[in-house]
């Protein structure tokens, strides 16, 4: 039998946290991005638990395509990155201010 | 933390972890959460990148941990072989690989508020799972994650009977996210108008009906 449920579920919730903790107080694009993993981690590492707290292969399932969508997000989100960095110059998030007046 | 050592508590009525469990976990949690501060905390994106893959392993041995073997190796190779790598080939190709200095921080009050805000969602989040016993479902409502067969076989009859309208639905997201990728990488003057270039796009058009294409291509290229 592996540790308690409770420890994974906790662990999760810190992780969640620092890569919230990430998005808010990181300015550079591509380092909040990496903060968008580590909550997807998180959000995985919940989803496997709950599936042994239930006894429920829905969890893994769900894990699965939040495999598939994180990957689809990267590829759609560096490209973003790749298109701003060409006309900006810049990877920094507080530069990106096209829409102020 | 204070949830945590609660849950140490009540364990005493589940099966008994053994020495080597409890090892396991604290090593895989030990690197996820080094890992995830070292991502927040890193000068260098090359750094982060590299931070971000030992979090991903962490999280891989704890999928181990709990009996999802396969969920492990995809983590590690789409997680770590992948998603990372594509990370650090943006990062290369950019040049964005130095040092940044991440005391700057134009808005003064958005640090201390962004960790007080966290603080207080970690701590809330940790309270309420611990007082509603994290989990209030009903138990396994799309089949049973334990039993004789494998995790593989398990996980394949699922995704290909109860899941099979989100997996294709999964097929049609990653081919739209594809051809945003191909849209987005070309050439800005080739694709879209932007508003400092327009009247630069319309005469390059216009020029490109009189002169041939090649010569076209060449003058469009900053």
């Amino acid at each position: 039998m592996s540790v308690n449920p409770d420890w994974y579920l906790g662990l999760s919730v810190v992780l969640f946290s620092i890569g919230a903790l990430g998005v808010l107080i990181r300015r550079n694009v591509l380092v909040m991005f990496m903060c968008i993993e580590l909550m997807l981690n998180a959000a995985n590492l919940a989803f496997v638990t709950f599936a042994r707290m239930l006894d429920d292969i829905g969890g893994q399932v769900l894990v699965f395509f939040v495999l598939v969508v994180a990957a689809a997000e990267v590829v759609v989100g560096l490209g973003i990155v790749v298109a701003m960095f060409r006309r900006r110059a810049t990877a920094t998030a507080d530069d990106l201010h096209l829409m102020k007046g | 933390m204070t949830g945590l050592l609660g849950g140490l508590a009540t364990a005493s009525t589940a099966v008994h972890p053994t020495a080597a469990d409890v090892g396991v976990f604290a090593v895989a949690a030990a690197l996820v959460l080094a890992g995830a501060i070292g991502v927040v905390s890193s000068r260098n994106p090359v750094h982060a990148a590299l931070m971000l893959i030992m979090t991903l392993f962490g999280v891989a041995v704890l999928f181990v941990a709990q009996h999802d073997s396969f969920l492990a190796a995809v983590q590690v190779i789409v997680y770590a072989g992948a998603i990372v790598v594509l990370f650090l080939f943006v990062i290369m190709f950019l040049g964005v690989d130095r040092r940044e200095n991440i005391a700057l921080e134009p808005l003064r009050v958005q640090r201390p508020l962004a960790i007080g805000l966290v603080l207080l969602a970690t701590t809330g989040l940790l309270l309420l799972g611990q007082i509603s016993g994290w989990t209030t479902g009903a138990p396994h409502v799309a089949g049973r994650a334990v039993s004789n067969q494998s995790n593989v076989a398990l996980l394949g009859r699922s995704v290909y009977t109860t899941y099979l309208f989100p997996f294709e639905a999964t097929a049609a997201l990653l081919v739209i996210a594809v051809v945003g990728a191909v849209v987005l990488a070309r050439r800005p003057s080739e694709t879209s108008p932007s508003e400092t270039s327009q009247s630069e796009t319309s005469q390059s058009e216009t020029s490109q009906s009189e002169t041939s294409p090649s010569e076209t291509e060449e003058g469009a290229r900053p």
